[in-house]
């Protein structure tokens, strides 16, 4: 089975602070990590190739230093790496990442199963595994936990919904998207170490894609970011001091005070 | 401290620790309680080829040294040494096989040990024989189709675990410690079973078990090496393993120390952290150069076996031997400087004291092994080396 994941290098933080001057994230002192959901996306792959057999492929478009996640990835199980990476792909959008994506696996010829992570923890949006679907005309299933069993081309899943689960089936080639649910993401391999130190990680440009340069980056997305603000403070918050009883007192003084007890 | 570590194992040393504090620390108070054995934990351990370690390349493995596996039981005791045992004992049930195997019998289990798929346990003690290897009654008696054994070991390490055991009997009753051999004896095997499971003081999630063997028939391609051989064998074996208690010890009093300076960091009593107190300072440092020294002495032995040397029986006892009493040493004034938190199950120390005896007791007593360096300082004197 030939199996792609799809991996984003996301900050390590979820308190993102934003430069006021230049609205753009302040990325400096910030390590970069994998997305968290994308390592659950990439330990179901390399579960998948072990009962099944078959090569696990990750790819991510990013700026070069992803490369650095990559090359994480192949210590934990992945057998090859490809880096999209070019000038023209930044600022991309949902749509014009996910255009990207399915460019790159058409460039990959046979696939079996995409796996993506349910969303990112930086752009949020969960857009990007939807959309790649469409892009490559393949069904799609979103918030997978399990994964029943494939047989032949076919795959049998059980995904999560607002009030329970789901047991769906599809055929392959597609793509699913995963939740944190699905399993537990093993820590790297000495083995898989040694080999990624070696490990050739081609970068794929636009021109590699052969991709229309007006479908890709800022220029081929569809939304543009006008403005990133954090939300203005109104009201300062209060803090109580004091022992619990006379916290509580303050606070039923305040409350009593505002008409609300 | 520079230790002289290469690039690969600062890698292996930092991984280790990763495992350490991202899989075991969040279960290790809920496994000293339960005394479950880690089953999960082995799959991670194996996960990360640290199984592959102790074992040559030729064999799945990677054909670490004597102090590569130092620096995974260092770190992974650091957090926990009963875990650590778990893996451990696998490196020493594996060991005859490796250095005295036959290529078939290589060939047959050592890939399924590097990939962690089977654990592994090293069966020597009995009832009657415990510093006294020689008391040993367990019987492997010659029959056409192999050796039936007759016996129960007790003490042993990952009894009902492992799925492959290296027992020491009898093939020569009459020729004393020159009538012992080693086999190798497959969990499921007829006629053995496992019998009392220890409750113990410390390392309480590692399982210490009888073995019972009645009528057991184990085929004859299973006899390690030469029949008569089952001392000499283990002599090596243990002397060879030994560096690694040592590091079981220098990572439980690592941890403890550590333990400490957060807590004594943060205690306040009249008006400051305790830290600050002379008489705190002086425990911690006295502490923090004992496992230094410890961890010197160990690497330092572990090394002079990578090198190839050929006798080693009073390096390895004296890393154990000093390790081992800094471990008990350091424990216990961990746990005097945290005052009666440092006696409480919910801070770490009260567990790593009791985990730290051990070391000072199993392969080889300090008693026994102190009387193995007395002998071999009085030999190369002899020798006038
Ligand atoms: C502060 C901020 C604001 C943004 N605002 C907008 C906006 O308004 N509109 C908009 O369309 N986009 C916006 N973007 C996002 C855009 O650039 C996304 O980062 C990018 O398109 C991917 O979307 P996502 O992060 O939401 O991914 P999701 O759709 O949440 O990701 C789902 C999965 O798709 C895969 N995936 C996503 N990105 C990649 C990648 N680069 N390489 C490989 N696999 C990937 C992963 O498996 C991931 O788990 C914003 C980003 C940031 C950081
Ligand atoms: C948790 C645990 C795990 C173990 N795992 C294994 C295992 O996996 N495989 C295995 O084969 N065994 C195992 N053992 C057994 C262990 O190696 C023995 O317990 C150890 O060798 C001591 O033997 P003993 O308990 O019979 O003590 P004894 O030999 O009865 O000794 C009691 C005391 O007398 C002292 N003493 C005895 N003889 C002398 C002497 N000649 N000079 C000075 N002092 C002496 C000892 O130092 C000790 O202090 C394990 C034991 C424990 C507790």
């Amino acid at each position: 089975m030939n199996i792609v994941v799809c991996l984003k290098q996301v900050p390590g933080t979820t308190d993102v602070r934003i430069d006021p001057e230049t609205n753009t994230l302040r990325r400096q002192g910030i390590k970069n990590i994998i997305n968290p959901f994308d390592a659950y996306a990439l330990e179901e792959g390399v579960r998948l190739k072990e009962r099944y057999g078959g090569k696990v492929t990750a790819i991510s478009m990013g700026p070069p230093q992803a490369e650095e996640m990559l090359r994480e990835a192949i210590s934990c199980g992945a057998d090859e790496a490809i880096l999209l990476s070019d000038a023209a792909f930044a600022g991309a959008d949902t749509l014009a990442t996910s255009y990207t994506l399915s460019q790159a696996m058409r460039k990959l010829g046979e696939y079996d199963l995409v796996i993506c992570g349910r969303q990112t923890i930086d752009g949020d949006t969960g857009q990007v595994g939807p959309e790649l679907a469409e892009w490559l005309d393949v069904p799609f299933i979103a918030y997978v936990s399990k994964v029943e069993e494939i047989n032949g081309d076919l795959m049998r899943v059980e995904r999560m919904v607002e009030d329970g689960h789901e047991i769906v089936e599809m055929s392959l080639p597609g793509i699913i998207t995963v939740v944190k649910e699905i399993n537990v993401p093993r820590l790297p391999s000495l083995r898989g170490m040694a080999r990624s130190r070696k490990a050739e990680i081609p970068v794929w440009t636009a021109g590699d894609l052969g991709v229309d340069e007006g479908m890709v980056g800022l220029s081929g997305s569809a939304t543009t970011v006008v403005r990133i603000f954090f939300p203005e403070r109104i009201h300062d918050g209060e803090m109580l001091e004091g022992d619990p009883e006379s916290q509580v007192d303050a606070l039923l003084e305040k409350l009593r005070e505002a008409r609300i007890a | 401290m520079d230790y002289g570590l290469s690039e690969e194992q600062k890698t292996l040393k930092s991984l280790a620790r990763r495992i350490a504090e991202e899989r075991i620390l969040p279960v290790r108070v809920e496994l000293d309680e339960t005394e479950e054995f880690p089953r999960s934990i082995m799959k991670d351990l194996a996960d990360s080829d640290m199984f592959r370690i102790f074992i040559p390349e030729e064999y799945d493995g990677l054909g670490g040294g004597c102090l590569d596996l130092c620096l995974v039981i260092e770190e992974l005791s650091r957090v926990c040494s009963g875990v650590t045992v778990c893996y451990a004992a696998t490196a020493l049930g594996a060991s005859a096989l490796l250095e005295f195997g036959s290529e078939e019998q290589r060939q047959k289990y050592l890939p399924d040990i590097a990939a962690g798929k089977k654990l592994t346990a090293f069966g020597l003690t009995e009832s009657t024989a415990g510093s006294d290897v020689a008391g040993i009654k367990t019987t492997a008696e010659k029959v056409p189709e192999g050796y039936v054994l007759n016996g129960t070991k007790q003490f042993i390490t990952n009894g009902g675990e492992a799925e492959l055991y290296t027992i020491i009997a009898l093939t020569n009753k009459s020729k004393g410690p020159r009538g012992a051999s080693a086999f190798v004896v497959e969990k499921d095997t007829p006629g053995f079973t496992f019998g009392k499971k220890e409750k113990k003081m410390g390392i309480r999630t590692s399982p210490t078990r009888e073995l019972v063997f009645r009528n057991c028939l184990v085929p004859e391609e299973n006899l390690i090496g030469r029949e008569g051989m089952g001392f000499i064998m283990t002599m090596r074996i243990l002397d060879r393993s030994r560096p690694g208690i040592g590091a079981q010890a220098v990572g439980i009093a690592q941890g403890a120390l550590e333990a400490a300076v957060d807590y004594t960091a943060q205690r306040i009593q009249f008006g400051k952290p305790i830290i600050s107190l002379p008489v705190v300072q002086q425990k911690i440092a006295e502490m923090a150069t004992q496992v230094e020294a410890a961890r010197l002495l160990v690497y330092a032995t572990a090394r002079t076996i990578d090198g190839g040397a050929r006798s080693y029986t009073e390096e390895t006892s004296m890393a154990k031997v000093f390790a081992s009493d800094v471990a008990m040493k350091v424990t216990t004034e961990a746990v005097q400087v945290c005052g009666g938190a440092g006696y409480m199950r919910d801070y770490p120390l009260e567990k790593m004291m009791r985990d730290a005896k051990i070391t000072q007791i199993y392969e080889g007593s300090n008693e026994i092994l102190r009387g193995n360096i007395a002998v071999a300082v009085r030999k190369r004197k002899a020798r006038r080396e």
